[in-house]
């Protein structure tokens, strides 16, 4: 099965390049599941490809999610899963983003499902999806200040909340 | 969070008429949680609405990544509390994946047993309180009668009712306990007269049939534009299904069928469910039938799995991978790995980024009810108030999924 979904995968990816030979920069096999490292400004095109492509069928968008690799730079990589269910195969679109310019192109007008799982990107990583039509805070408060999945958040939060010791001795005293 | 125009003005059969926001939730027993809808209305009829959430958010992504890999199971299982065990298995198989290692047949068989008995339960919680939203209050202490011999079950083979953290990566975390296959059989016996219990309660019942037909529909294209999956999928006609499309846990070797109906409304997607239940059985008896008497639950990997008891008794090896394991944890290559399952609600699945430590780099969660609870306000908008709440409960979502 996995030697299947191999070859599966490379007719994907020679699709794509046979289509543009810009719009593949890099192709990780890892287990079985295929990444194709995506340029920046040519995400939306290559999407809408992998959706309307007769060949491909990427009809479903089943997950989008982001790695945070502080301090790497390219510190951010974007991950979009997308699923064929006509043709039963898996893909994953990923695009590096600098932590300068944290901003990638919106895949909502490609699979309007995008909407929230770009909000929560945008959310919890601070990424701005140009061309999305609502883009807020969704799981946070509206007056959260950070990103709180990014690796230089604390994992316990900034607190200023003195803890519970320091706030006993100082009613004692 | 606010509607930008605070109310606006709408065209109606006697003229012009003024808008109003309502809120609806946090606080609203048939929103099942912590959920937020702003609905503007024009009289009865929902003119915008406008899901709020995270009320529930705990950050379990975040605190994953604090944790080892094995430390990082307990809270997988508060994320759907409705499917303790699924979330564990789509976890440990993105791990496991992650990893490079393979998982016995006994040990998968049982977990698919346990994993359609969860679905059962699921599927049970969700027609209990489905029913009560919409005025039938007796369906809600049949199905938790059910559900209790299920609890029960789980209590038995697991130790634990519902927050189970049974399944471990590489296998499960103990034999089950002797005689578990016979209370299996005692409930697959049962229930098939108990879904038809439910079925002769609501089925024909002109009230729920009035409730649901017809009410909250979407087409197969919309529905796959909005990412949805699970019954809600189903119900709109597209067969997909993760244990057939892409199989995991040897579901490649069960027979069964994944029921889809094309009315794509509320009653579609109940008959769905009641569906799924008789297949879910249908899995369970095969299940029985397929685990083998003996035989390890657990794969040999040193160094991952933590060995057996006897044997730390008698190898200084075992000791010392028991003490690593359980200290610093174990380190998989740097990669990432998605896996996912067809939890009740839809397609669960599990991103695991490493990047060679032993804590995870990201592990990040596909939450069906979140994606679904996307197609809310196309379910709702210009329908009637009453049916509302008969869209949220047939999208059938868990707060602590959709929030995590």
């Amino acid at each position: 099965m996995a030697e299947n979904s191999s070859q599966n995968t490379n007719v994907v990816v020679e699709r794509l390049r046979a289509w543009s030979p810009t719009a593949v920069s890099e192709v990780i096999e890892f287990r079985g599941e295929t990444t194709v490292v995506v340029p920046r400004n040519v995400l939306r095109d290559v999407a809408e490809r992998c959706r309307g492509d007769k060949e491909l069928q990427f009809n479903l968008l089943s997950d989008s999610t982001c790695v945070d690799r502080y301090p790497l730079e390219p510190r951010f990589e974007v991950n979009y899963h997308l699923v064929s269910i006509p043709r039963r195969d898996r893909l994953r679109l990923q695009v590096r983003l600098s932590s300068s310019d944290p901003v990638v192109d919106s895949l909502v007008p490609v699979w309007p499902g995008a909407n929230w799982l770009e909000r929560e990107i945008f959310d919890l990583f601070g990424i701005r999806f140009s061309g999305h039509p609502d883009l807020r805070r969704i799981l946070m408060p509206d007056d959260w200040e950070g990103y709180p999945l990014r690796k230089d958040f604390p994992v316990e939060g900034y607190r200023d909340i003195p803890s519970i010791a320091t706030r006993y001795t100082r009613n004692r005293t | 969070m606010t509607i930008q125009s605070e109310t606006s003005t709408v065209e109606t059969a006697t003229g012009k008429a003024k808008t109003m926001v309502l809120n609806m939730g946090p606080q609203h027993p048939s929103t099942h949680g912590v959920l937020r809808i702003l609905l503007e209305l024009d009289g009865e009829n929902v003119v915008k609405a406008i899901p709020d959430m995270g009320y529930l958010h705990t950050g379990i992504e975040k605190s994953c990544e604090d944790k080892t890999y094995s430390q990082a199971i307990t809270l997988t299982d508060r994320i759907d509390y409705l499917n303790p065990l699924g979330n564990n298995l789509a976890y440990c198989m993105a791990v496991e994946k992650l990893l490079g290692i393979e998982v016995p047949k006994r040990a998968q068989y049982i977990r698919v047993l346990m994993v359609e008995l969860q679905r059962i339960s699921s599927h049970l919680v969700w027609l209990g309180t489905h029913a009560i939203d919409l005025g039938a209050m007796s369906v809600f202490l049949y199905c938790f009668r059910e559900r209790e011999e299920i609890l029960k079950i789980f209590e038995f083979v697991t130790g634990q009712r519902m927050m189970t953290s049974y399944i471990r990566i590489g296998g499960l975390a103990l034999e089950p306990a002797t005689g578990y296959l016979q209370r299996v059989e005692k409930f697959v016996k049962m229930m098939p007269g108990r879904i038809d219990e439910y079925e002769e309660l609501l089925t024909g019942n002109r009230i729920w049939i009035g409730r649901t037909k017809g009410v909250g529909y979407i087409s197969a294209e919309d529905a796959i534009a909005l990412s949805m999956t699970g019954p809600t999928l189903r119900a709109a006609g597209v067969a997909y299904d993760n244990r057939k499309a892409f199989p995991y846990s040897s579901y490649e070797e069960f027979d069964f069928d994944v029921p889809t109906r094309t009315d794509s409304d509320c009653f579609g997607r109940y008959m769905v469910r009641v569906a799924e239940m008789r297949e879910s059985l249908k899995i369970i008896r095969q299940a029985m039938k397929k685990i083998p008497p003996e035989g390890p639950v657990r794969t040999e990997a040193p160094g991952i799995v933590p060995p057996d008891r006897e044997k730390m008794k008698t190898e200084m090896e075992a000791l010392i991978y028991h003490f690593k394991i359980f200290t610093e944890g174990f380190s998989p290559p740097p990669g990432e790995a998605f896996a996912a399952v067809e939890s009740p609600r839809g397609e669960l699945g599990v991103f695991v980024a490493s990047d060679g430590s032993p804590k995870p780099l990201r592990v990040h969660f596909r939450a069906p009810s979140f994606i679904n609870l996307q197609a809310l306000p196309k379910l709702i908008e210009g329908k009637l108030i009453a049916d509302v709440i008969a869209c949220i409960g047939t999208i059938d979502i868990v707060l602590g999924e959709v929030d995590r």
